[in-house]
């Protein structure tokens, strides 16, 4: 049986699902909840500096976007940061740790930029025994109107500065959470390596505004009247998660960072591929505000089952693996040829590929044959581009088949060239010009 | 038809089998209307195929895929008009067509699953998001001055008019009997159009102006064929099967309780209260079309004890649908398959049983080995086919075959400015919704006849 045991910049935890620092995570009650049901750790959520404490709205906080059956594919919140009194956060923090002291419990910070303020805080969480600190550079609403959250994680030295204030002011480890709404992520990942941070976690939200009510004519779910731009999470943002993950894993300047993945994960595979992307954790939220916290049980069960089947030991053994296979387009072998393929045994007859590749793409699936309605690829016109099998509604119907002997009809080449990528095509103009 | 009831014992007819809310509760709809959350999981299940299948399966070629997705997108409405555009009847064919030979068995789901979209089923709640008490969407034409008489106000009359009404052409519809619907109102199983819902579409199509309907006025009895042809510009005839099918038997004519199940249909569609219809303890059915079924079947839910269809061949001749013959056997109802009367029986002039005998099927043709077994019941209903009646014509030359109308595919008959759809014409399905698409190509064709903008 494979060992989920999780060691993260030296917090240990049971195994490697945590819960995000976010409304699941604000109190005592519910974070013991959650460790009873078997997760690995929390995220306390973010503490602010002390004094009057937050105010939040008495409305709406969240939104959703929904599959056709209410399934939920991206949840949205104008949640701010704790609005409970740092006193009693600081304590029920301790007595969590001191009753569960096996799980990871790291405390979610955001105060004003400024040394004090982070010195400050640093000193009290500290004497909860917690086992690190997240520092919130995230959230991109509300706060960050106050000067916090992603208007500090937009700006790659503002980051490195707070980083390094609080690596010079605790003991405890500390993790960068990074804001996921700027162009290059790769940038306040390495200001925070700069800083001596201990790991980045990613993704906070992603800014949105769900949905506008076409009779009302403002924001759903609005607050009499008006809405605000909030964070976006859920299953539909993982993709934008896995990237971002993937780009840091990748970077040399943050190798050996350690990652903390988060954005999306609803099932144990989901968590797989973070791991597989570098995580060594990973954290979850708006799965367990769809279903509750059983769902842990999913999680650890299906990864275990997982890394049984293929071999992995432990997360370490499966950690990174996915890693090498990400690349710049430029690197991808233009050589490689590959072409749909249509099961005619699992067909049955939609033509959805037909009808999307006649109007949207190559022309290349005739759709009938002998006069008969039967979709076929015409490998003459076919670029292998993947349309037809994924609006295919039968899995496994359409794949696309690798080229490797005779000649492709659509451009008189062979399929068996060797590899070879845009670094050294000759249609590159930077090859080109080298070459004069 | 003669009912009678008798005390039991002798032949146990009787009304009131049942009490009310049984009654109520057994003729209710049979399938009852999406909720908008069903709805829309449902319609998320349609494919938008290319060249849909399902459309093509439509005698009527309602853009199926379209008017799901409208669903899909929350503009019910807009998905009615879709249907309407192609079928102005979609409310009752979503009730009454046998979708699962048309386009769900067409419904590439149906393949890949055996579970193809319910398209009869958000056909209705497009539907009835639109008919319920609410106008026409459609815009009666200017007036042409061009009127044409149509005669019979069953599906195939009431889509005619109303095409032609969208083409500015007046029409007046003669039907023989006192409300509009034809087998929408007086056949078709009660518990597929619950609420009164064929007075309220018939009322729908009408709302759109221009056409008069004379009631109670039967071709060849009090109108002719040749005073229309005289002053109208053109006719339609939609004038149904009149007739139904004998058994052919001695004492067919004279035993009480040997029932058409047809005429029975229509005094229970138009009973105003079920619990004063007669209906035997013991019910024999001889048929395998949907007449017997749904005679079968009410009966059953009026609360007959006993009912049995006996059916000359097997199940799969049977005209009835799988699903149809299912609803009846968990009904209640036996099917009893390759056997047919062979004698009435009765005492006093009062129906008491039949003797059938066994068949089986040699090259094609039935035959009877000799063996008969003997069916004990208080009533026998007949629904061994319907026919038409050509004699309504007054002798016109117009070519008619095994009693049905001759028409081309636009629905001409063989007599100059003379046109004819829905059961009265060959190759027909007796289906609603085939008679709506012979109104529909009746009209097209007559507005092309007379010269004015096309409907």
């Amino acid at each position: 049986m494979a060992d989920l045991r999780s060691n993260f910049i030296g917090i240990k935890s049971p195994n490697p699902f945590w819960l995000a620092s976010a409304p699941p995570t604000d109190r005592k009650v519910n974070v013991e909840r959650a460790f009873r049901a078997g997760w690995g750790g929390v995220v306390w959520k973010t503490l602010g500096e002390a004094g009057p404490p937050i105010v939040n709205v008495s409305g709406a906080r969240y939104g959703a976007i929904h599959g056709p059956d209410r399934r939920v594919i991206a949840m949205n919140n104008i949640e701010l940061i704790t609005d409970r009194d740092l006193e009693i956060n600081l304590q029920e923090i301790k007595e969590v740790k001191r009753a569960w002291p096996d799980r990871a419990l790291v405390v979610s910070l955001m105060v004003p930029c400024d040394e004090d303020s982070w010195k400050s805080i640093l000193g009290r969480v500290e004497e909860t025994e917690c086992d690190g600190v997240e520092l919130n550079f995230g959230c991109p609403h509300g706060m960050s109107e106050r000067g916090m959250g992603s208007a500090v994680g937009q700006v790659p030295e503002y980051v490195e500065m707070v980083a390094r204030w609080c690596k010079a002011h605790t003991r405890m480890p500390v993790i960068v959470k990074l804001t996921p709404n700027i162009t290059d992520i790769r940038h306040p990942a390495r200001a925070a390596n700069k800083g001596g941070a201990d790991a980045v976690s990613l993704i906070n939200t992603i800014n949105s505004i769900m949905a506008i009510d076409l009779d009302a004519m403002a924001p759903a779910d609005a607050i009499d009247g008006k809405g605000t731009h909030g964070g976006m999470c859920g299953p539909a943002v993982k993709p934008i998660a896995l990237a971002m993950v993937a780009e840091i894993a990748r970077d040399p300047a943050c190798a050996g960072l350690p990652i903390s993945a988060i954005g999306g994960v609803t099932t144990w595979g989901d968590a797989a591929e973070y791991i597989a992307l570098g995580a060594g954790t990973v954290q979850v939220c708006t799965a367990a505000m769809t279903y509750g916290f059983k769902i842990v049980e999913e999680m650890t069960s299906g990864l275990a089952a997982y890394m049984d089947r293929k071999g992995y030991g432990t997360i370490e053994d499966l950690r990174g693996r996915a890693v090498p296979s990400i690349t710049d387009w430029q690197h991808l072998n233009l050589n490689y040829v590959a072409k749909a393929e249509i099961h005619q045994d699992l067909c049955i007859k939609c033509g959805r590929c037909y009808i999307v590749c006649e109007d949207t793409s190559h022309q290349a699936i005739f759709a009938s044959l002998e006069g008969k309605r039967r979709f076929t690829v015409n490998e003459a016109e076919c670029v292998g581009c993947n349309l037809c099998a994924l609006v295919c509604p039968v899995e496994g119907c359409i794949t696309l088949v690798h080229k490797t002997r005779g000649v492709d009809p659509r451009t008189g080449l062979p399929y068996d060239r060797p590899a070879a990528n845009w670094t050294t095509h000759p249609n590159n103009p930077s090859i080109a010009n080298a070459a004069e | 038809m003669t009912i009678a009831a008798h005390p039991p014992g002798l032949s146990d007819v009787a009304p009131g089998r049942l009490d009310g809310a049984t009654i109520q509760s057994n003729f209710a709809d049979l399938h009852p209307p999406l909720t908008p959350h069903e709805a829309k999981v449902e319609s998320e299940r349609c494919y938008f195929c290319f060249d849909p299948p399902c459309q093509k399966a439509c005698p009527t070629s309602i853009d199926i895929p379209l008017f799901i997705r409208q669903i899909a997108g929350g503009n019910r409405e807009g998905a009615a008009k879709t249907i309407f555009d192609a079928n102005i009847m979609g409310g009752m064919c979503a009730r009454v067509c046998p979708t699962e030979t048309l386009c769900e068995e067409a419904c590439v789901r149906e393949a890949a699953e055996g579970k193809p979209v319910s398209i009869g089923l958000l056909q209705r709640y497009a539907t009835d998001a639109v008919i319920e008490g609410r106008q026409s969407p459609y815009k009666r034409g200017a007036p042409t001055g061009k009127r044409v008489a149509i005669v019979g106000a069953g599906p195939a009359g009431l889509a005619c008019a109303h095409a032609l009404a969208i083409a500015g052409v007046e029409t007046t519809i003669f039907e023989a009997r006192g409300k509009p619907g034809g087998l929408n109102e007086y056949g078709i199983a009660a518990y597929k159009t619950v609420d009164r819902f064929a007075a309220k579409e018939a009322a729908f199509i009408l709302s759109i102006g221009g056409i008069e309907v004379q009631y109670g006025v039967a071709l060849g009895r009090d109108v002719k064929l040749a005073d229309l042809r005289r002053d109208y510009d053109a006719v339609f005839l939609a004038i149904g099967l009149g007739a139904t099918n004998k058994l052919g038997l001695p004492k067919e004519g004279e035993l009480e309780n040997v029932v058409d199940a047809v005429a029975y249909i229509a005094a229970l569609r138009q009973a105003d209260d079920l619990t004063t219809l007669p209906v035997g303890r013991r019910a024999v059915v001889v048929g395998g079309g949907m007449t017997a079924i749904d005679v079968a079947v009410q009966s059953k839910r009026l609360g007959a004890d006993s009912v049995t269809i006996v059916y000359r061949r097997g199940a799969e001749k049977m005209k009835a649908s799988l699903f149809e013959r299912e609803l009846a056997q968990t009904s209640g109802v036996v099917i009893r398959n390759w056997a047919r009367p062979a004698a009435l029986e009765g005492h006093a002039g009062v129906f008491s049983g039949a003797v059938f005998e066994d068949t089986h099927e040699h090259e094609g043709v039935l035959a009877s080995p000799g063996s008969v077994f003997r069916i004990e019941a208080d009533m026998l209903f007949t629904g061994i086919g319907q026919r038409g009646t050509p004699e309504a014509l007054g002798g016109a030359p117009i070519e008619v075959k095994d009693g049905r109308i001759v028409v081309d595919g636009d629905r001409r008959t063989s007599l100059e400015g003379v046109w004819a759809g829905g059961d009265c014409v060959v190759g027909g399905e007796d289906l609603t919704v085939q008679a709506v698409e012979d109104g529909k190509q009746a009209a097209r064709s007559i507005v092309a006849a007379l010269g004015v903008a096309s409907a």
